[in-house]
Formats: C-alpha cells, structure tokens, sequence
C-alpha cells in the first residue's frame, strides 16, 4: 500500500522526478484544493449547467464512495470537466481522470494546470516501460483509495461511433475485483468542442450513468461488454 | 383601491390584469384537482406554474430597465439558438461558422441597445449572408456545405434577427400621440400572440375535431385554429389602451398578428417532424423548450414591429 501510494504520488505530483519534502508537499496540496475548489464552483460548474445545459440521467448510479472506475466514450477535452463536475467538495480531489501523458505533459504550464485543477492521472500511450506501465500506475491508484475516470477508446473520437475500447481497463477490473466499474454515455461534448477546436459551443449536452458493471470472461470479452454497455446507455432516456 | 388602480401605468395595469388571468387559471386547476380526483392533472398544473414563472420573468425584466430587459431578450434568443442549433445535424466543420452564429447575438442586441438601429438591420441579414458561407470555406469540407450554410444562416434569421425585434420594439419612444410607447408596444404583441397560442389549445380541446395540417401537427384543428384567431383578435379591444391604434385598425393588426402567430407555430412544428423531436427541448417544464413558446413570436414580432414603425413614427 506504501509503495502504491508513493508511487502514485510521483506521478501527480513531481513532474519532474525529484524527491519532494514532507510539509511543503502538505499546504501546497491544501492550497490546490482550495483553488480547485473555488475553480469548480466560481467557472467549471456555472459553464457545465447554464452554457452547456447539461442533463443528468441516472445520477442514483454515481458510486457514493471512492475506489471506482468510472468508463466513458471520449470526443472531447469537455469529458472529464464535465464528468468530474458531478462530484462536490472533498471527493473531486480524489477523482482522477487518466490522461495521455505525451499531450498533457508537453508543456510544464499545461500539466500543471490540468494537474492542480483536474487531478489527471498521466498515463504513457507511446514509450511505456516496467515503471509507467498504464495498468500499474492505475492499480497504484485505486490501492491508494482513489478513484479514476477512463476513457478506453483511448483517444477522442469524432463522437458518432464508439470506437474500439483497449483491453487495459478489462485487466485493470480483474486484478481489483472490489472496486465497482460504472459506465457513462456522454451526449453533445464532440460537437460543443471537438477534437482540434478552442471555443466550445452553447449545446444542449447530457450525461448518462449506467448501473454498476460485473465484468467476466477473458478481458477481451469483458471489454467487448465494458463497450456494449457503455453503446447501450446512449438510447436511455 | 380604484385610484390606486388607475394610477399605474398601462404596462402595470397590465401586469395586474394578467397576475389575475393567472390567479383564475390556477384556481380553475385547483378545482378540477379536486372535482375529479381520479384523473392526472400534473402536465397542466406543471403548464400553468410555469405560466406563471415566465410571467415573472417576462414582467420583471420590463420593469427593471431597458438593459435589464434587453440582456433577457439576448438570453432567449440564444436559448433558441441553442436548442436550434443542439438538433441540428451539423457536421464537425461547421464549428467555426457556428461560433460566429453563437457571437452575432450579443453583437445584435449591442447595437440595439445603443441605438444603432440600422447596423442590426443590415449585420444579419447581409453581413452572416456573407460570413457564415465564407467561414464554412474556410474549413475546406465541401461535403453537405450548401446545407450547413443554409441552415445556419436560416436559425439566425429566425431567432436571433426576427426575435431581436421584440428589443427594437421596445426601445420605441413614446408615439407622436402619446398613447403608446415601446414598452406597451410590446406587452401588446406578446399577450396578444401567447393569448392566441392559450386560446388555439382551448378551442381545440373542447371543440377540435378536424384536423387543419395532419402531417405537420396531430395537435391542430380547424376548430381550433379558427375559434382562437377569433376571439384572440376580439380579445386584443382589452389591450388596445396599449397601442395608438383605432378600433378597426386594433382588429385588424390583431388579426393579422395572430394568423402570423399561428404560421410562425406550423413552421416549427413541421421543424420538428422533419428532425424527429416532440420538442425543440424541456428548459421550460409542461412546455418544452424555450423555442417551444417563441415560436409563434418569431414571425409575429418583425411584421408587428416594422407597420407600427412606418404607421407612427
């Protein structure tokens, strides 16, 4: 549990791979929870509700405690903003989206800013090796207790068709039986701000949670069902 | 208490006529709960709450100002261009042009609200005719660009130009004969066109049977259509200390207010069927969208506001 912890906190917090002191580490890390906070309320949420309009279905299915996976269709950098704003005070810190380390970490000022306000998980697509191995920094993770957000197409689609989900949340899901995989549909986010895009548009979006998912069989299958279920939940209403 | 009455402007003693309209309507609710326990009522007692929210709305923006009043007209518009624009099927290259949809609106309701009336005549019409095409252009997907540019271009003439009359309506000055200003005006013609979209449901739920448009909308009837253009236009005398009009000159903008009302109300309603939707949305609850009860004003308000215009000033 102590090697999981300190191994996840090397990759949100040290950017660079120098060891971090104690107490500074501590009132830095109340600090970003204070702006994160303020960010959510004062600019994330007022965006989400009014601009985007969004409509929850299934809020009952959101896990009431952390560990869990949350697994969603990605086709935009609109996502994990709006995912992460159905989570209020002191859980948001705890909700890690996963994120593609060779975009969010090419720039110190961007991973800073993503790190301090979405808590993003940066996982390797590209050079993965033994010590960022994707599965092994996510299981660090949710041994530490906390909780990821996943999106396994693994990159933004154009938002019509689901494209095919990688296996690694499949093996993830089986090596920790306990923690609950709930899928979600997102409806509306590629087409306020698709891939290459600055200026998201005022559209009506919604968000769709499914029940908690029992995944099994190889992790082919399971995630071909992680896939279906996530399909399945775009015509609820 | 009769002074008292007397004492307030036209668009108070309005306000007060229609704060009663809703205070019988929801008694009348009340009752109907009551008498006839077995049956549910929730979507007409959700209607009428709302009835009264949006007249809240409606009232308090008027009385806080012009600014006031112009920012929530700038509102709807863009609620309206955002259901329009969320139903859409609109490909990924439009984004640009969509943007720039999205920023005439304010750019539209600047320019009214600092008198520039002819710039927000002409920005729209002429100025989005020729930049919405050229940003799709820009983007290089020729694919379906005919279509994109249409429809973009149509939405903003609908809801952001054609409802943007509502705000030149209101920023009318007092009329050469003192009767009516801006203000009036405007309760005039949004009374008068939500009263005949109220009238048109009675009619046709106690009396319609033949349908008017079957393909377009299950919902309207001939005997809808006709006993609520009827008595709209002969209810629009009550309201007729709003405008500077005569009394056959009342009945006749009333009339061809409403038919414009009732056409502005089939076009989308054939909107709707063409893009498979019951409703353009559900900001408003027992209604639908905000697009859904400004429909009938979209057509309205231009004609309205262009006669009073060249009649009177």
């Amino acid at each position: 549990m102590a090697i999981a912890t300190r191994t996840f906190a090397a990759t949100i917090f040290d950017p660079v791979g120098a060891p971090i002191a104690e107490s500074p580490n501590r009132l830095l890390a109340a600090l970003r929870g204070v702006a994160q906070q303020c960010f959510f309320t004062v600019v994330v949420r007022p965006f989400v509700h009014a601009v985007l309009g969004l409509r929850i279905l299934g809020r009952e299915n959101l896990p009431p405690a952390d560990p869990f996976i949350l697994v969603s269709n990605h086709a935009s950098h609109l996502d994990a903003v709006v995912l992460l704003s159905l989570f209020h005070g002191r859980r948001l810190r705890r909700i890690h989206p996963a994120a593609a380390a060779d975009y969010f970490r090419r720039s110190r000022l961007l991973f800073w800013l993503t790190s301090t306000f979405f808590n993003i998980l940066p996982i390797e697509r590209k050079h993965i090796t033994r010590s960022n191995d994707p599965c092994r920094v996510m299981q660090a993770a949710l041994e530490a207790g906390e909780s990821l957000i996943v999106f396994p197409e693994g990159t933004r689609g154009s938002g019509n068709e689901l494209q095919a989900f990688h296996a690694g949340i499949a093996h993830l899901a089986r090596r920790e039986p306990g923690v609950p995989v709930i899928p979600a549909h997102l409806t509306n986010t590629g087409r306020s701000l698709p891939k290459g895009t600055w200026v998201p548009l005022p559209l009506l979006c919604e968000v769709r949670i499914g029940g908690r998912l029992h995944l099994q069989g190889s992790p082919g299958e399971a995630s071909r069902d992680l896939a279906a279920a996530v399909r399945a939940l775009e015509t609820v209403s | 208490m009769r002074t008292l009455i007397l004492n307030l402007s036209p668009v108070g003693q309005t306000g007060l006529a229609i704060a009663g309209l809703l205070v019988l309507a929801t008694a009348g609710v009340a009752w109907l709960c009551h008498a006839r326990p077995h049956r549910d009522f929730t979507e007409l007692i959700s209607r009428v709450r709302s009835w009264w929210i949006m007249s809240g709305f409606f009232f308090g923006s008027l009385v806080l100002g012009d600014r006031v009043s112009l920012l929530f007209f700038a509102l709807i518009s863009i609620w309206c261009l955002r259901e329009f624009a969320t139903l859409l099927p609109s490909r990924p290259a439009d984004h640009g042009a969509l943007v720039l949809a999205f920023l005439a609106v304010p750019l539209q309701y600047y320019w009214i609200g600092t008198g520039q009336e002819e710039l927000a005549q002409l920005f729209i019409p002429f100025g989005m005719a020729i930049l919405i095409p050229f940003s799709l252009v820009l983007s290089q997907e020729t694919a379906g660009l005919l279509a994109s540019a249409s429809q973009v271009y149509w939405g903003l003439m609908v809801f952001a130009f054609g409802l943007s009359h509502l705000a030149f309506l209101l920023r009318l000055p007092k009329s050469p004969d003192g009767s009516a200003d801006g203000r009036s005006l405007l309760l005039f013609l949004v009374v008068l066109v939500q009263a005949s979209d109220i009238l048109q449901y009675l009619w046709g739920k106690c009396l319609g049977r033949h349908k008017i448009l079957p393909r377009v909308s299950p919902n309207k009837t001939w005997e809808g259509f006709l006993g609520g253009i009827a008595t709209a236009t002969a209810a629009s005398l009550a309201l007729g200390f709003l405008t500077p009009f005569s009394l056959p000159e009342c009945l006749a903008v009333a009339l061809a207010t409403t038919l414009l009302g009732f056409v502005g109300g089939a076009v989308m309603s054939a909107l709707k069927r063409d893009l498979g939707v019951k409703d353009f949305g559900r900001m408003i609850p027992g209604h639908g969208g905000i697009l859904d009860r400004m429909d009938s004003l979209c057509y309205a308000c231009p004609v309205f506001f262009y006669y009073v215009r060249h009649a009177y000033y």
